[in-house]
């Protein structure tokens, strides 16, 4: 189709009228300039939003006890309980759409004042006690030495693991921490190791960089609370559906310490994936959007191209009529039609692609430089795929504009060439 | 060459109009013919049957012992390119392109390859004296150059018959003088040619005047061109 000669056809048609050309393709290059500029700014908020909850397990839920809210078996309402241990093993037993469970027990910070020391330095931090299996459910980036392990829960070591920013507040990041004990609440923990949040807006009990983490164990032992704990966590099995699962424990518990099976009020939790969930819809939503004001566009400018192709094949009618009594079939003349509005069509969505996907690289760059408190906005470019179904609707475009002209044209017989005076 | 039996054409208008009404004409090959009659007599329509531009209702049209009739789009293409020059009043010649582009379009429509077709368009223009104006437009060139281009291009592609509809029509007679001188020496090479017209001058230049009347053939006359005198304009 696109040989030398037919190029050479091609072109001088559409150079013959270089403005109207100019105007025709600018309706193409401006749908898929804005389509581009639309998808890169989604996928920048969506990275954006993202970022800020990157290594969190999105499939997972927490669970934090309440005082009961109704009288059951004996039991007076507002009854204070805990979870413990032998409740963790059951629910590993039983509930198999658990595929992670995780016992916490937290330590708030003490009204602002200084509670971390190393030496004289001091910060003010929250502390928590986890299993290893914690760092499944909210994974960091392992900065020195290592994360919590089975040992020190077994022997409830007084070791800790200790957020990046306690680390550069207490201890000083000319020094090397491992090995160095800190005191924390009073008590002397050695430091095993130094993390990093992969995001800065998680916050169980304080954001991980600024916490202190013990084995449960450890803490369990500092603060007398035999082998209960504060609050659990938990992630949803494949092919489980988080809020079934969420009853599923709660039933467990309620069973396990004489709660009755109406009151809800004796758990609060938060389900992280019906967030993230909405959280999927609302970006599926935007991009659906997207994708229909920017198809609605580029549609607009093939709508353009295909109206002015129609009156250029109109005042064509005399060249293309003489063209039929040269020896031109019908074939030829919708292959060329249809060519010259592809042509013109890909010329023009390359640039606007190229433009677009230029314009929002600089943006990019812009936007990851700036350091920000809040990122909202991350990255805005469109990826490979996005680019290629761009050119693919580029061609499909071209070639939606060039039907009804192609129709018209081959529509003209030779004797309309003669006729036409 | 040509064999017309009885061929009848209606135009359905608003008022439908009985423009042939059984049309019988044989032309050999080699021939040189001219069809002359009132405006309105059917002339244009006959030729454009003849050229396979426009169908008939009734007869039969034999071209070069093929039958003519309910041809398709494509079969028709290739009779035209392959057998059938035009030359026009209007020269239709496309405004874009060069004359050389324009004497090898038929070419390319034969998918000639572009070295081979610029090389005979050029041989042809050289032909008619135009090698100089080869790269240039219609627009750049006299009524009667861009009517030797157009001649260059009904006969660039060799074919059997040459149809012309009043070729001198928009040429003044000294011009007009040259054409025809023209169109007689390629009707010399063998090539059959039919030419519409309405000056009694340029039918004096053919050996066959076919006289159409209210859409029938009145007349036939035999005539000897080399008769006339060339040192007379024809108008
Ligand atoms: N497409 C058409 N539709 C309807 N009527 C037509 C059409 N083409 C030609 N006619 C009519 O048919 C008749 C013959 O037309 P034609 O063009 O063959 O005449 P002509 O002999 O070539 O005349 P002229 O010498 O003026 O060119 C005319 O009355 C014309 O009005
Ligand atoms: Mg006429």
């Amino acid at each position: 189709m696109f040989d030398i000669d037919s190029i050479t056809e091609i072109w001088q048609t559409i150079a013959r009228n270089k403005t109207r050309s100019l105007l025709t393709a600018f309706g193409v290059f401006w749908g898929i300039f804005i389509l581009v500029i639309l998808l890169a700014c989604g996928n920048g908020f969506d990275k954006g939003l993202r970022s800020n909850i990157e290594g969190f397990s999105t499939n997972s839920a927490f669970l934090i006890p309440s005082n009961t809210t109704e009288a059951y078996k004996g039991y007076q309402k507002d009854r204070f309980w805990q979870p413990d241990m032998s409740d963790i093993e059951a629910i590993k037993k039983t509930l198999h759409g658990v595929s992670v469970v995780s016992p916490i027990t937290s330590q708030w910070t003490y009204n602002g004042e200084n509670n971390v020391f190393y030496g004289t330095k001091g910060g003010n931090f929250s502390m928590k006690g986890v299993l290893p299996n914690y760092n499944e459910i909210d994974r960091c980036k392992i900065l020195y030495g290592r994360f919590i392990n089975e040992t020190d829960i077994a022997e409830a070591r007084k070791v800790c693991v200790i957020g990046k920013k306690v680390y550069e507040d207490v201890i000083g990041t000319d020094k090397h921490p491992l090995g160095l004990m800190i005191k924390a609440n009073g008590i002397y923990y050695q430091v095993v190791g130094v993390v990093q949040s992969y995001n800065d807006k998680v916050n169980i009990n304080g954001q991980t960089n600024e916490t202190v983490i013990l084995p449960l164990t450890t803490m369990q032992v500092a603060y007398h609370t035999g082998d209960k704990f504060d609050f659990l966590m938990f992630t949803t099995a494949r092919g489980y559906i988080s809020k079934d699962v969420q009853e599923e424990v709660k039933t467990l518990l309620r069973e396990r310490h004489d709660i009755a099976p109406t009151d809800e009020g004796a758990f609060m939790c938060f389900d992280f994936e019906e967030m993230f969930n909405m959280f999927e819809y609302l970006f599926l939503g935007i991009k659906i959007l997207i994708w229909i004001v920017g198809i609605g566009t580029l549609l607009s400018g093939v709508v353009g191209v295909s109206n002015i192709m129609l009156v250029t094949i109109k005042e064509r009618t005399r060249e293309i009529g003489v063209r039929r009594a040269l020896g031109a079939k019908p074939a030829v003349i919708i292959r060329q039609v249809m060519a010259e509005s592809l042509l013109l069509t890909i010329l023009a969505g390359i640039v606007g692609l190229v433009l677009g996907v230029g314009i929002m690289a600089v943006v990019s760059g812009f936007v990851n430089n700036t350091p920000s408190e809040d990122v909202m906005f991350l990255d805005p470019q469109i990826g490979f795929g996005a680019a290629i179904a761009a050119t693919v609707i580029i061609v499909l475009s071209g070639l939606l504009a060039g039907v009804l002209p192609a129709m018209r044209a081959v529509q003209i017989k030779a004797i309309d060439a003669i006729r036409e005076e | 060459m040509i064999k017309l039996n009885n061929i009848n054409k209606t135009y359905f208008g608003a008022q439908p109009l009985h423009v042939l009404k059984g049309i019988n004409l044989d032309v050999e090959e080699g021939e040189l013919v001219s069809i002359m009659g009132a405006s309105g007599s059917g002339k244009s329509t006959l030729l454009n049957i003849l050229g396979i531009l426009d169908n008939y209702d009734e007869g039969d049209y034999y071209l070069a012992g093929q039958l003519v009739k309910n041809l398709s789009e494509n079969q028709a293409a290739e009779f035209r390119n392959k057998l059938i020059g035009f030359i026009f009043q209007s020269f239709n010649l496309i405004p874009f392109k060069t004359a050389l582009e324009n004497v090898a379009l038929p070419l390319f429509y034969q998918g000639v390859n572009r070295k081979k077709r610029n090389m005979m368009a050029m041989e042809y223009l050289e032909r008619f004296g135009l090698k100089e104006w080869a790269e240039h437009y219609p627009n750049e060139l006299s009524g009667g150059q861009k009517q030797r281009v157009s001649i260059a291009r009904a006969l660039v592609t060799s074919p059997k018959l040459i149809l012309a509809d009043e070729p001198t029509g928009a040429l003044d007679s000294k011009t007009s003088a040259e054409v025809m001188q023209i169109l007689r020496e390629v009707n010399a090479t063998g090539i059959t040619m039919v030419i519409v017209t309405h000056e009694r001058g340029i039918a004096n230049l053919t050996r066959k005047i076919v006289h159409l009347k209210d859409g029938i053939i009145e007349s036939i006359e035999e005539n000897d061109p080399d008769k006339m005198d060339f040192t007379k304009e024809i108008k």
